[in-house]
């Protein structure tokens, strides 16, 4: 019963964190429609960020989050400005553009191979102020850089979730994804809707990179284990759904730590796709998707 | 000078060609109607003017400057308001938020709250919903959102792309009721419709447009009474 506990417990601390890698995928397939693939490599990005910063200065890795997510807004933003930007104009016809999906596929192999290039192929580790620092409430081991990841991915949540209704920005960016054309006559650029909605998606793999790191290595292709789980969550939650992209987190991390304790961890993989298919079979648009915004 | 001058603008998509040499003016303070049928270019010229489409050749000037190679966004912030056609509302956002998407541009965003006021004074109906989901409203509810998104947008002149499009003829009614209201503040109207004898009694001037041509042009209520108009749009 306690272990069971204990996994449940790991599972949604673990499963927010998942849903925080995600968050930057379905924000910016929300607002462009396209199917960013760098994505791992943002959260790459990220984690090296936050990996150099904390371990040049020594800082707090709490403290990293105040620097690292602004730094890699800008890096979102003027890539989608440099990169992106000029393949989107030459498709603006299309709802969906597939070319795109192909130029972010080129950023990801570019940006893994710089990294590469720079940082060599090696399993990174920093031993922050909150690595290995656990604590226990009753039985229950709860170890404190999951916790704080735990709290911060939900607090980014809600702040994006606020962001996005509450603001003028915020509601510029809903408009465009319902129908980019209006927005434009209300006055939007969409083209830099475009460039935020990146940068706010590179910022929160920023965000992730700083929670991650203070337990797990970094190195060049590490984006591949967090994206295709982001995907699966993406899609499990409702594309484009902040609180699906949470929650499709939580059960995916559910899952695999509760099954992990009956099973190998292989088959908690199986299990996951097997869910996974099994809510889209029954609800196709994903938890909390909403199917009329298609 | 007139506020806002087509100068024989040619229109096409991809190669085919919408709009042959098109002129209009279009004066402060007027309601100038367009009328025509399906296919005629009505919507076309309207989306050129806010800049969805640019003229291969000809100009379009607003208030003496030209505006022909402007983007939309640039367009709508010198108070040429485009409510397009089919209400094109954000329909998973709320009736109030769709509204404040209309007060977007920096000049209308400091003004939304008196903007916003005026707007709900205006349509009562729309303060009592707006916590609706905009999709969930009624076709006549809905065009009142779209017309009141452009109101948010301060205009000066108000573009709007049939706005009786399915709607029930009282409730039509009561939307160009509201188009006269609008006018009546001092917002310069110009109106595409289908409805050619409601718009007709609503505008002062009227411009017939067919296959991309304006084919009859003049006072409204002398146009009422053309013969060509009777029969092929009046159906008397």
């Amino acid at each position: 019963m306690n272990t069971l506990l204990q996994a449940v417990v790991d599972g949604i601390m673990m499963g927010a964190i998942y849903g925080l890698t995600a968050l930057g995928l379905t924000l910016i397939f929300g607002v462009m429609k396209v199917v960013n693939f760098a994505h791992g490599s943002l959260l790459m990005v990220g984690m090296f960020a936050a990996y150099w910063f904390i371990k040049l200065t020594g800082i707090h890795p709490y403290l990293a989050l105040v620097v690292v997510p602004p730094v890699l807004f800008f890096f979102g933003y003027f890539m989608q400005d440099i990169v992106i930007k000029p393949v989107f104009k030459a498709e603006r016809e299309v709802r969906e553009p597939l070319t795109v999906i192909i130029v972010t596929t080129g950023v990801w192999y570019v940006l893994d191979n710089l990294a590469l290039m720079l940082f060599g192929a090696e399993y990174r580790t920093v031993r922050t102020a909150i690595t290995g620092i656990s604590f226990s409430l009753d039985s229950i081991i709860v170890s404190l850089p999951k916790l704080s990841g735990f709290v911060v991915s939900v607090g980014t949540a809600v702040g994006l979730w606020c962001f996005m209704r509450k603001t003028r920005i915020g509601r510029a960016l809903q408009a465009t994804s319902l129908d980019r054309e209006t927005a434009n006559l209300m006055g939007v650029n969409q083209y830099r809707i475009y460039n935020i909605a990146f940068g706010i998606g590179t910022a929160v793999a920023g965000v992730a990179g700083c929670v991650i790191i203070p337990f797990y290595y970094v190195y060049p292709s590490v984006g591949v284990v967090f994206d295709i789980r982001a995907f699966i969550i993406v899609v499990l939650g409702g594309l484009g759904s902040i609180r699906g992209a949470m929650l499709g987190g939580i059960v995916i991390g559910l899952v695999e730590s509760v099954f992990s304790q009956f099973m190998t961890s292989t088959w908690t993989e199986a299990i996951i796709y097997a869910i996974f298919l099994t809510i889209l079979f029954v609800k196709p648009s994903g938890l909390l998707g909403n199917k009329l915004d298609w | 000078m007139p506020l806002l001058s087509v100068e024989n603008i040619d229109v096409f998509y991809g190669d085919v060609q919408i709009i042959h040499g098109l002129s209009l003016i279009v004066k402060e303070g007027e309601v100038v109607s367009i009328v025509g049928g399906n296919g005629a270019g009505k919507s076309t010229l309207l989306r050129t003017i806010s800049g969805l489409l640019q003229p291969r050749s000809g100009t379009i000037h607003f208030k003496g400057e030209a505006i022909h190679k402007m983007a939309p966004e640039r367009i709508v912030e010198r108070g040429i308001v485009h409510v397009p056609e089919g209400r094109k509302l954000f329909s998973l956002m709320s009736v109030a938020d769709n509204l404040h998407m209309g007060a977007y541009t920096p000049k209308a965003h400091k003004l939304r709250g008196e903007s916003l006021r005026k707007v709900y004074d205006f349509l009562p109906r729309l303060s009592e919903r707006q916590k609706q989901t905009a999709m969930t409203l009624s076709g006549g509810e809905q065009q009142m959102v779209a017309i009141g998104r452009g109101l948010m947008a301060l205009p000066v002149i108000l573009m709007l792309d049939e706005p009786s499009l399915g709607l029930a003829p009282i409730m039509a009614k009561s939307i160009f009721d509201l188009l006269r209201r609008i006018a009546d503040t001092g917002v310069t109207v110009l109106l595409v419709e289908q409805d050619v004898g409601h718009s007709l009694r609503l505008s002062d001037r009227a411009y017939v447009l067919e296959h991309g041509k304006v084919a009859l042009e003049g006072k409204a209520e002398e146009l009422i009474d053309n013969k060509y108009i009777k029969s092929a749009y009046l159906g008397m």
